[in-house]
């Protein structure tokens, strides 16, 4: 193999794998280091500069970094990344020093944004500061979009909420709500500079061919819909028995939701088997948690209702068939239809986009499925002034999704204002740091503990049932939410290697816990991994190769799969061949300045 | 100011035989310098006895005084071990094998340790073909004392501080060969890949089997003038074949043009590509002529030098009964009144 090019900031980046699962690139290692430290206001800035919504989405993140948290790779779980982002989210100072300021002259450009949830209020962040005017209109009397209107305060306190999209709007954004576009030719005829379109995915998908769907239809709600009326409070009420028909996150707010106002029997049907839902683990635990049950391989063939009133629905049972090709169908069992009683039926199986505000002659081509065709780096329309992003964009994914999304767009929408071309896109921000103090001795805490995962307590579930505003999950306490930070492996400080420094004395070989290193003769890759000294089991976990070493012509070849990043190899390297080194990445953002490239 | 070692291990360890893994043959975390050979060859201990499936607990490690006799804590910490007087080690390896001989002993000793004040013992284990694996880890100076020449300091090699050794070394090599040791190796503690084979070989030559490795002493004799620096070894280095261990019941694989086998006592094999012209495992006089060659040329003989695959170890030679010792009970030992009667009887 040729040597790695360390000199390229994606190779260390990639090293720190929840980092570059985040979609937002969050340094997740440096904030947590921030919370073992008690800096909790530091640790929620570095958050904030990322994610924006750290209150937010230490709550709810779909967390795509807790998969890759290379001590799932090791020990049983990964790093409870999510709630410690809440510990630095609830145990911050006052931050408001430390927001950006805006410029008393504005640069004279106009940008508006079209919906005010996650990924317009990112571009408003990221855009503000820089001096550009910015208007955002939603039909909604508050801004935060699917945050507010489809996440329950009982996951997300209101508070929460309205003070991070607060700290937004305050930096002198142009607030047009209960304004519902309906034209967006309109909007561009105003003559702003750049328009974002960052509507989400505001349609529920619903059952309407079923059979009894009309006559049902008093008792019969379109998931997302409902949730935003109970979350506005136009809905305060649901029968006792209640159906929600759907496997994804929305089907658990919709079942934990009924279960607040009013309902006692209330069941979630799904048509996949159970491991194949789409909602994510840990809700699927807080609905059964709260006496809500399961049923899946359940395909609805029905609605029943007597004399225009809901009764119930009718299922058929099935069970997943794979092809060779794994492709699934589900399969009838031959069972009985199996008829499920219920007073309010709740369909959460889904939502799309929906732009029938936007004028089909702007110049923004859609797709088959009338999805605009944007560009998934620059996230630029077809029309050069219109740019797209969160569910709008690419279809529905997730806040962090859109977070990541808005602030490519704004990177995209500065360097349009500032007629510079979109595809040369500014670069990340790196650093690379000795963390050396001493002998023995460094910078961060290299010793890696054995704790377990710990449990985020819950509230009651008596209280919490009866208050459909009362937080369940309570937060780590700073004790435990220091223990959680420290099974940390402090991925980003890397293992450097030089190897004209290295006498290959082995000790680095021998000392390293889980057998990453190995001084062997070069190959190619694949035949490297079959010489390592312990098996390779990640492909996709990158191997670290020197160049040639002088003194045997051999080369140095660490698997960084399993690396515990605990500093032996450097306290056992007679030379300082290696070294721990801290290495710091910050996506490219439109607020620290493309103009200045 | 501490440093620890994590308890996690890669998660898809090898196990060997008996179902244990390396972690199972690890020792405590080493004290001695960074870049030390000694740890190297810690290490490739540890490595031998798991790929040769061998507990834990049936293993003695037996050390004297000095940097190498500390390293018994950093390997194998399942396994039993004493920590003797100062070049006192083989009186106690002698002592432990005569009670058990069921036992593997390793000896590790150092250039002080067994070339100074420890010769005396060291030749006499050697004479009375001890079965145990010999392991003389030789940095050529006292490095626990700030690195003093010791020895087996090559004369001319220059010390850290710049002084040069005006006295020949003992090559415990040849003086193996000469008091009649029947496995005689050198290694080097940066060739692991010679070193692993050699040792778990060592453990299987049923007699004294001495290995004379080459460790630099990485704080006071890795200086540019000595003749034990990592550099200069691997610039003089020489070896005499390859070597691959074949255990027992395995199949012979690889094949070589000049390729020689010895077959050890218990049946494995020792699979030697000779890189050395006339030179014989089997035969002492070509071992001693290649040893001496090497050194007229300025090269370091490394690799196996001599075998005598079946040999009888001290307690063949003293016929004692193939039950170790320290497992006799009373009623064995001490046959009563009627059996001592019996045996003076049969004396007169």
């Amino acid at each position: 193999m040729e040597p790695t090019n360390v000199h390229d900031p994606e190779y260390y980046h990639k090293v720190v794998d929840c980092q570059y699962a985040c979609p937002a690139h969050t340094p997740v290692p440096e904030y947590i280091r921030l919370i073992a430290a008690e800096k909790y206001t530091e640790a929620y800035m570095v958050n904030w500069e990322s994610n924006v919504f750290p209150g937010v989405l230490g709550r709810t993140c779909d967390r795509p970094c807790e998969p890759a948290c290379r001590r799932g790779r090791v020990d049983e779980e990964p790093v409870a990344i999510c709630r410690l982002k809440r510990v630095a989210a609830d145990n911050k100072g006052d931050i408001t020093h430390l927001l950006p300021k805006i410029p008393s002259k504005g640069n004279g450009k106009r940008i508006a944004l079209i919906g005010a949830g996650p990924a317009s209020l990112t571009v408003a962040r990221d855009l503000a500061p820089l001096g550009y005017e910015i208007h955002v209109f939603d039909e909604q009397i508050k801004g935060g979009g699917m945050m507010r209107s489809q996440i329950p305060s009982f996951r997300l306190p209101e508070s929460v909420l309205d003070e991070e999209v607060n700290n937004i709007l305050n930096l002198g954004i142009h607030q047009h709500f209960k304004t519902y576009v309906s034209s967006l030719k309109s909007v561009l005829d105003d003559g702003y500079d750049a328009v974002f379109i960052g509507t989400g995915a505001p349609r529920g998908r619903d059952l309407t061919n079923l059979p009894g769907r009309a006559e049902g239809g008093a008792n019969i709600h379109v998931g997302i819909e409902w949730l935003a009326s109970v979350a506005f409070e136009h809905t305060k009420s649901i029968g006792k028995k209640v159906i929600v028909l759907g496997g994804g996150n929305t089907a658990m707010d919709c079942c934990r939701t009924s279960r607040r106002l009013g309902g006692e029997d209330v069941k979630v049907v799904v048509r996949s088997p159970y491991s194949e839902m789409k909602a994510s683990p840990w809700e699927k635990e807080d609905a059964q948690h709260e006496d809500i049950p399961i049923l899946d391989n359940h395909v609805p063939v029905s609605f029943v209702a007597e004399n225009g009133k809901l009764k119930g629905m009718m299922f058929e049972k099935v069970h997943a068939v794979y092809d060779e090709k794994g492709k699934r169908s589900l399969v009838p069992t031959g069972e009985p239809h199996v008829f499920i009683e219920a007073d309010d039926v709740l369909v959460a199986i889904g939502q799309e986009n929906y732009f029938p505000w936007i004028e089909r002659d702007l110049g923004i081509e859609f797709d088959k499925w009338d999805m605009p065709n944007v560009d998934s780096t620059t996230f630029q329309s077809t029309n050069p002034k219109v740019f797209f992003g969160g569910d709008a964009a690419l279809g529905p994914k997730n806040v962090i999704t859109a977070v990541a999304q808005g602030h490519s767009a704004a990177v995209s929408i500065d360097l349009y204002c500032q007629g510079k071309p979109l595809d040369v896109r500014p670069d990340p921000f790196t650093n690379l740091v000795s963390q050396k103090m001493g002998i023995h001795e460094w910078s961060y805490d290299s010793i890696v503990t054995n704790d377990d995962r710990f449990v985020v307590p819950q509230a009651e579930k008596a209280l919490t049932l009866k208050d459909r505003k009362k937080e369940v999950e309570l937060g780590f306490d700073k004790l435990v939410g220091f223990k959680e930070a420290e099974r940390c492996l402090n991925c980003d400080v890397q293992t450097v290697f030089t190897e004209n420094r290295c006498i290959e004395c082995d000790a680095c070989m021998d000392i390293c816990p889980t057998d990453c290193i190995t001084f062997t003769v070069n190959g190619t890759e694949e035949d490297l991994r079959t010489r390592l000294k312990a098996p390779s089991l990640h492909l996709n976990q990158d191997l670290l190769v020197s160049d040639t070493l002088a003194a045997t012509g051999r080369v140095m070849v660490k698997d960084e799969d399993v690396c515990l990043h605990c500093g032996l190899c450097a306290e056992r390297c007679p030379t300082s061949a290696w070294d721990m080194q801290k290495f710091f990445y910050n996506t490219t953002k439109a607020h620290h300045g493309c103009g200045s490239h | 100011m501490t440093y620890v070692r994590p308890t996690f291990r890669h998660p898809d360890l090898p196990k060997n035989k008996i179902n244990f893994t390396k972690k199972d043959y690890e020792g405590a975390l080493s004290t001695l310098c960074a870049g030390c050979g000694h740890d190297s060859i810690s290490g490739a201990i540890a490595q031998a006895c798991f790929e040769l499936s061998v507990e834990p607990h049936r293993i003695a490690k037996l050390s004297g005084i000095g940097c190498s006799s500390k390293t018994p804590a950093y390997f194998l910490g399942n396994s039993h071990g004493f920590n003797s007087v100062h070049g006192r080690m083989p009186s106690v390896a002698t002592g432990a094998y005569l009670a058990n001989r069921d036992l593997v002993y390793f000896g590790v000793s150092g250039d002080g340790d067994s070339a100074s004040i420890g010769m005396g013992q060291f030749v006499h284990a050697i004479r009375r073909n001890l079965n145990m694996v010999y392991v003389v880890m030789n940095n050529g100076c006292y490095g626990l004392t700030k690195g003093q020449d010791s020895a087996t300091a090559d004369n001319g090699s220059k010390s850290k501080a710049g002084s040069t050794n005006l006295f020949n070394a003992i090559d415990l090599v040849g003086l193996g060969l000469e008091l009649g040791a029947t496995f005689v190796a050198r290694s080097f503690s940066g060739d692991k890949t010679q070193l692993i084979p050699l040792i778990k070989a060592a453990i299987s030559h049923p007699g004294f089997a001495l290995i004379d490795v080459i460790s630099p002493c990485v704080t006071f004799n890795n200086n540019v003038g000595s003749t034990k620096s990592y550099d200069y070894v691997r610039e003089h280095i020489e070896a005499t074949s390859t070597v691959d261990f074949v255990p027992v019941m395995e199949e012979i694989t690889a094949s070589y043009d000049d390729a020689k086998e010895v077959t050890l006592h218990d049946g494995s094999a020792l699979h030697l590509q000779k890189l050395h012209q006339g030179w014989n495992p089997e035969d002492k006089l070509s071992a001693m002529n290649a040893i001496q060659n090497s050194k007229e040329k300025g090269e370091i003989l490394t690799g196996l030098i001599y075998i005598e695959p079946n040999t009888n170890a001290l307690h063949d030679v003293l016929q004692t009964t193939k039950t170790p010792l320290n497992t006799l009970k009373e009623d064995l030992l001490c046959p009563g009144v009627d059996a001592l009667e019996a045996l003076n009887q049969s004396l007169r």
